[in-house]
């Protein structure tokens, strides 16, 4: 399996990345390389295995219980809207502003 | 004494002058507590010291010289009130620059959060302040801490201090400087693959890697969430076990912030390690590990047997998949994680884009480094149509395998000892140009990782060359307790 560079292009448009095209061939190189050593994991028989979705799951641990973790689902202060309108590239202090989205 | 205000506005002289470089942390709050320096001025000291050194180094990328007087003043009031002092009182301290900070620029190493100034502090922040400590500024690290060199930073490596045309290690590069340059008495520092533990090899100092769940990851601005960590740097074990401490314990404000009960962690350093189960496992001694390395944890093994340790072979069998497992799943997250730098609501905006679509892909082109935009390309590629199950799904059952290779080993030891590190630290610039052989320097530090449990470094010694070597302490899933009196034991074997 290796990855060329109409696939790197690919991948790069899912992620919302813009490459250039000196960074292209670099990056279906790097990939290429991981991916490799990725493929050892092959070697392996997994059939029979339960994939770890939580930490500590098979650790022989107590799971947590719910109550335990999850706090009450009540009303409560949260951080200022002030403070973080503040950071908005450009915002009218209610809403972030983007560039426009419909043509008309 | 320094009491009044007036001696201490023009009596600093009076202050006794600390020795940084080797301050520990219990010294440094007895000293502001007993009122032989006041904290204020023990802040200020650490500033003169960064001042002088870390134009070379580089381990801060903020100093918060306000936040810091403003709590150190506090504290000398409650010291002069006569009020009971919390366990971090006048501790000078730094703060990895992915763990928010409310109002004080937090970065990741990233351009594309630069100018970012959080509206809330990390939970780990916030404990430690309310016990009393001085945030001096916050750290450098490689930028989401996506890197082993610290040179993914986006404003520049650090350097190690202790052998300055090398590299600190990284992620949690900063942190670890610092503390080895006497510029904080501790830090905070985060472990998603071994940044904690392999830049405490490297800068020789102790890095603690608690349990996942241990300490809350509010505000830790997210890499891979199944595996990012919070944990403490210093300059002994029990000092780290006291940092450790204040932070530790559940939070409402994180669900995987677990309620295991919390040990009194610096009591736990002090108990000796007579009768405790080691276990060595065979495949962390194999093949390009640097022989000086390999005969310092030989020493180490031989003093805790000499210490009343029983030493045990165990195997580890998934040990050599653990790299490519960790390379799976942590870039799946951070491709994830990842996609919320839009250029929308905070961080950098590409100034020029007609639409919105070409707004976020510039902004993220224009913000991201090189690595941070393989690991995303690597993650979206794992995780997308037709690979998920051969990618993602394959990696999250080896992981169980990884998981699976230290219950069977802790079912018959207490603790297992192995090298942090293949190699002492390297020089900057010697990795830079393969990916994969960075991604390698995290073979024995990524199995702890994928699998939950805690690990520490603690310094062991130093090469010819004077390059520091740390060991690897692997305690059982939140079994700090035992994996700390590990860590103890070692560095008081190491003081004869």
């Amino acid at each position: 399996m290796s990855v060329s560079v109409e696939d790197v292009r690919h991948v790069a448009d899912l992620a919302n990345l813009e490459l250039t095209a000196e960074e292209l061939p670099r990056m279906a190189k790097d990939l290429n390389a991981v991916l490799g050593y990725i493929a050892q994991l092959n070697e392996l028989d997994t059939s029979t295995v339960e994939p770890m979705a939580q930490v500590g799951s098979g650790l022989g641990l107590k799971p947590v219980q719910e109550e335990e973790t999850l706090r009450r689902d009540v009303v409560k202060e949260s951080i200022e809207r002030e403070m973080v309108m503040a950071e908005a590239p450009e915002t009218d202090g209610r809403f972030f502003k983007v560039p426009r989205v419909i043509e008309r | 004494m320094g009491w009044s205000a007036g001696v201490m506005e023009n009596g600093m002289a009076r202050e006794q002058k600390m020795s940084l470089q080797s301050l520990t942390l219990t010294e440094a709050r007895s000293a502001v507590v007993e009122g032989r320096v006041s904290a204020v001025a023990l802040a200020q000291q650490h500033f003169e010291r960064i001042a002088e050194l870390d134009g070379e180094i580089h381990s801060f990328l903020t100093l918060t010289r306000e936040r810091a007087l403003a709590q150190a003043e506090k504290v000398d009031a409650a010291a002069r009130a006569g009020e009971a002092l919390g366990p971090l009182a006048g501790v000078p301290v730094g703060i990895k620059d992915v763990l928010t900070t409310r109002g004080v620029e937090t970065t990741a190493g990233s351009k594309i959060l630069s100018g970012y100034h959080p509206p809330y502090d990390a939970t780990a922040v916030a404990r430690l302040e309310a016990a009393g400590a001085v945030v001096l500024g916050k750290l450098n690290c490689d930028e989401f801490a996506m890197g082993s060199s610290n040179e993914n930073s986006a404003y520049g490596p650090v350097k190690n201090p202790r052998a300055m045309d090398r590299v600190p290690g990284g992620s949690s590069g900063g942190s670890a400087a610092a503390v080895a340059a006497g510029l904080c008495v501790a830090s905070l520092g985060t472990d998603t693959g071994g940044s904690i533990r392999q830049p405490a090899a490297f800068c020789g100092v102790v890095g603690v890697l608690p349990t996942y769940g241990r300490v809350s990851r509010y505000g830790l601005i997210a890499f891979a969430s199944s595996l990012d960590r919070v944990g403490p740097f210093a300059r002994s074990v029990e000092d780290a076990a006291t940092v450790l401490e204040v932070m530790a314990g559940p939070d409402e404000l994180d669900a995987t912030a677990s309620p295991q009960r919390v040990a009194d962690y610096a009591a736990e350093t002090r108990k000796g390690v007579e009768g405790l189960r080691i276990g060595v496992p065979e495949e962390y001694f194999g093949e390009g590990l640097h022989g000086e390395i390999r005969a310092a944890i030989e020493t180490v093994l031989d003093g805790l047997r000499s210490s009343g340790c029983s030493l045990h072979k165990v195997s580890l069998p998934h040990t050599r998949y653990a790299v490519p497992t960790y390379y799976v799943l942590a870039t799946a997250e951070a491709s994830s994680n990842l996609s919320r730098y839009d250029g929308v609501r905070y961080g950098l905006r590409s100034k020029d884009a007609a639409t919105l679509a070409s707004m976020f892909r510039n902004t993220r082109d224009e913000g991201f480094g090189a690595e941070v935009k393989r690991r995303i390309l690597l993650g979206t590629y794992v995780l997308s149509a037709g690979y998920y199950d051969a990618y993602y799904k394959k990696a999250q059952q080896v992981r169980s395998l990884l998981a699976r290779d230290f219950v069977q080993a802790f079912a018959d030891v207490d603790a297992i000892v192995a090298p942090v590190t293949p190699t002492p630290a390297f020089k900057l610039g010697e990795k830079t140009s393969d990916p994969l052989q960075m991604y390698l320097e995290d073979i024995y530090t990524v199995s702890a990782s994928l699998a939950g449990i805690c690990g520490m470094s603690v310094p062991c010694g130093e090469t010819s060359d004077g390059l520091p070597i740390g060991v690897q302490v692997l305690g059982k899933y939140f079994d700090e307790e035992t994996m700390l009196r590990v860590g103890a034991g070692v560095e008081r074997n190491q003081k004869g």
